[in-house]
């Protein structure tokens, strides 16, 4: 019973179906144990692994040079902008910037197909989580990291980013947007 | 030794102690309160979250939202974590506890501390849910209601321990080895001394950040935060399968098919769980990938390979304790004949079954690398712990509580026709709820939000896949059930507990 004490002896031998289910449990162990990193090295879909420290003050400033360098102007050369967010055209294959604050995404970010860029994602208030619609795929967003994401765009279109994680009470309206053209 | 301390249980046999008997009536019954103060919220919140309902505004959803993961996650499985391990070193030991008074102050500090972070919650000073991940920060007082709450349970942990080393000096049982259920009951609560240093880990240093004496490092909080959000949950995991075999035991007579084996699993749990806490970071910047892959891919293994280990004895014991019974012919007489209209025991196997194939699945695949940068933060997560500690533990714990009325509260369960039928509600509504949960989810379906349709006004609105939306409907029938089945458990527990008939 399990609710009884044990026979004083209980350190027995165990029967053979018990050893034929443990040696399967302990095989798919080791398989799944394996295959992390094994997966690792052949997927194509990990998380990122590099990041670095990023003071706000350091950060906003490459931030905000980056969107005056780059955001995309109409014939005009008025600069063009999307619900009052600047729309920024990084430079093919280079770095390119994505802030939550505010319970925005700046900026939106217009990348090129086939193009490898590396997106810097940072908060610069609450934690926040990237979140790309509808390829589903997330990422957070924490202050004072620079957490460096590097993608190559397959599919043009516009996707709709949006946060998944609590940032206060605005935090349903945090929506943006990620472009490929 | 005063003899009138004991009454003989005239059911099991066992000499229960009557203040122990008195602590695990207190802590069952703030238990059960918690669970319907966190059933009521279950209830806005998944109103809420149902698009043609859209019942509460934005605030008090939030608010509503960490009120219900603070009432369920915390404080219902605690209370009832602390009834039984009182019931696993005392009852069924035939022990006296070891310092009622320490005991009593664990109840104490658990209900002070449940009141000042309710207080908190509700007043809209803690809009932070229950990870509060800085910089949203709640009024101090939220952080030590915590931190009361956790030295309450810490201590109760202690008297655990020490009324098994007081039953064991006075010999109320024939020799050394506990019985697996107090030996599964200890094991958790070893984990649970080592969740809760994590927890003093975290709270206090957030404790003076929040009073402005500190400052805060945000990854480090996430992870040294789920080092006790994700361990606790292995507490949790120990406890259920304690109940398992208690059920198991006291409705089938079952037995355990090797002792070696299923203790062996137990003492895996302790070594091994602590690590995969970190599949709450892998979309974390900071930490490096062969971090991540060492603590969630390999050690983790051999908590998993517990769990199969249990997974095979649970079942196995139940089937041999009903062929011993007679049943059998064919391969599923025993399976037909098991005493299905018993609610303990409906409750456990339906626990078992969601616990396994819905939790445990779902745990190992969302835990890896690959799969969790599509699911993190989705509602493929809420339905992964409603799948475990919902469908599993908390269904385990409402059916051991048919057998602790009679046996501890000396009540005939009221509405019996009503209790059979409750794990049936639960068991399938979760069932339902969880499948709705994770399948919106895999479409991108954001956790707690409280707009997914016009997101607050957002001028970058947007609309999902319309399957996302079908499975939101299929979650909603799916909680509707299990709230009902929630309110026929609160109904019978406290109409038993007030009416029913007073047992010799
Ligand atoms: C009838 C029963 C229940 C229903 C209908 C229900 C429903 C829900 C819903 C709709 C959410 C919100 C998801 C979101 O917005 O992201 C939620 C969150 C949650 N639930 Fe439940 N729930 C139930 C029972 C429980 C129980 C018994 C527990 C714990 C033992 C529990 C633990 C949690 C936790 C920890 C969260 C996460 C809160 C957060 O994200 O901060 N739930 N539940
Ligand atoms: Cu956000
Ligand atoms: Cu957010």
């Amino acid at each position: 019973m399990s609710i009884s004490v044990p026979e004083k002896v209980w350190w027995k031998p165990i029967d053979k179906e018990e050893k034929i289910w443990l040696a399967i449990a302990l095989i798919w162990m080791v398989i799944s144990f394996v295959w992390m990193p094994i997966y690792h090295y052949i997927g194509k879909q990990n998380p990122s692994s590099e990041s670095y420290k990023a003071p706000r003050e350091q950060f906003e400033q490459l931030v905000n040079g980056f969107i005056q360098k780059y955001q995309v102007k109409d014939a005009n050369g008025t600069p063009v902008a999307m619900n009052d967010i600047p729309v920024v055209h990084p430079p093919a294959g280079g770095d390119a910037y994505l802030v939550g604050a505010g319970w925005k995404w700046k900026p939106v970010l217009e990348l090129e197909k086939g193009k490898t860029y590396r997106i810097h994602l940072s908060s610069f208030d609450f934690q926040h989580g990237l979140s790309i619609y509808p390829l589903n795929i997330n990422y957070m967003a924490i202050p004072g990291q620079d957490y460096v994401i590097t993608v190559t765009p397959t599919t043009s279109g516009e996707f709709p980013i949006l946060c998944n994680e609590f940032c206060g009470i605005g935090h349903h309206t945090m929506v943006g947007k990620l472009i490929v053209k | 030794m005063a003899d009138q301390d004991f009454r003989t249980c005239s059911i099991t046999g066992l000499k229960v102690h009557l203040p122990a008997a008195n602590l695990i009536m207190a802590n069952a019954v703030a238990a059960v309160v918690l669970l319907l103060i966190g059933g009521l919220a279950a209830a806005g919140v998944a109103l809420t979250r149902l698009p043609s309902v859209h019942l509460l505004p934005a605030d008090l959803f939030y608010r509503l939202l960490t009120l219900h993961g603070l009432a369920m996650l915390i404080a219902w499985i605690i209370f009832f974590e602390m009834a039984g391990l009182y019931l696993g070193a005392s009852v069924l030991l035939n022990a006296r506890i070891a310092a009622p008074k320490m005991a009593w102050l664990q109840f104490i500090l658990m209900v002070v501390g449940v009141l000042l972070i309710a207080l908190m919650v509700l007043t809209g000073q803690a809009d932070v849910m229950f990870t509060s991940y800085p910089p949203l920060k709640a009024n101090p007082i939220y952080y030590l209601g915590v931190i009361l709450f956790a030295v309450g349970a810490l201590i109760g942990c202690f008297v655990f321990f020490g009324t098994l080393a007081k039953a064991r000096k006075e010999g109320t049982y024939p020799h050394g080895s506990f019985p697996l259920v107090t030996f599964g009951l200890a094991c958790a609560a070893m984990i649970a001394i080592a969740t809760l240093l994590h927890g003093a880990a975290v709270y206090i240093p957030t404790l003076l950040w929040s009073l402005g004496l500190m400052g805060m490092d945000e990854s480090a909080y996430r992870l040294v935060w789920w080092g006790l959000g994700h361990s606790s949950q292995q507490i949790n995991v120990a406890a259920m399968i304690s109940v398992w075999y208690l059920v198991g035991t006291l409705s089938v007579g079952m037995k355990p098919i090797s002792q070696k084996l299923c203790r062996t699993a137990f003492v895996l749990y302790v070594l091994f769980i602590n690590v995969a806490s970190e599949h709450h970071i892998l979309v974390d910047p900071v930490f490096s990938n062969a971090h991540k892959i060492w603590n969630t891919g390999y050690i983790m293994h051999l908590a998993v390979l517990a769990s199969m280990i249990h997974a095979l004895a649970v079942p196995a014991g139940i089937e041999v304790a009903l062929r011993k019974k007679g049943y059998t012919s064919g391969l599923f007489e025993w399976l037909k004949k098991a005493p299905w209209s018993n609610p303990a025991f409906s409750a456990i196997v339906l626990s078992i079954f969601g616990f396994g194939f819905f939790g445990g699945i779902t745990g190992v695949t969302f835990g890896s690398e690959q799969v969790n940068i599509t699911a993190h933060n989705t509602w493929r997560i809420t339905g992964h712990f409603h799948s475990t500690v919902v469908f599993g533990t908390t269904l385990a714990f409402m059916g051991v509580t048919y057998y602790v009325l009679p046996l501890i509260f000396r009540r005939e369960v009221l509405g019996m026709g009503w209790a059979k039928l409750q794990p049936w509600f639960f068991g399938i509504g979760m069932m339902i709820q969880v499948t709705g949960m994770m399948l919106a989810g895999a479409y991108g379906i954001p956790r707690r939000h409280w707009d997914i349709v016009n997101f607050g006004g957002s001028p970058f609105s947007f609309a999902w896949d319309p399957t996302a939306y079908m499975w939101l409907g299929v979650f909603g029938i799916g909680a509707l059930l299990a709230v009902l089945g929630g309110a026929i458990y609160i109904l019978v527990t406290v109409g038993t507990i007030l009416f029913g008939k007073k047992l010799a």
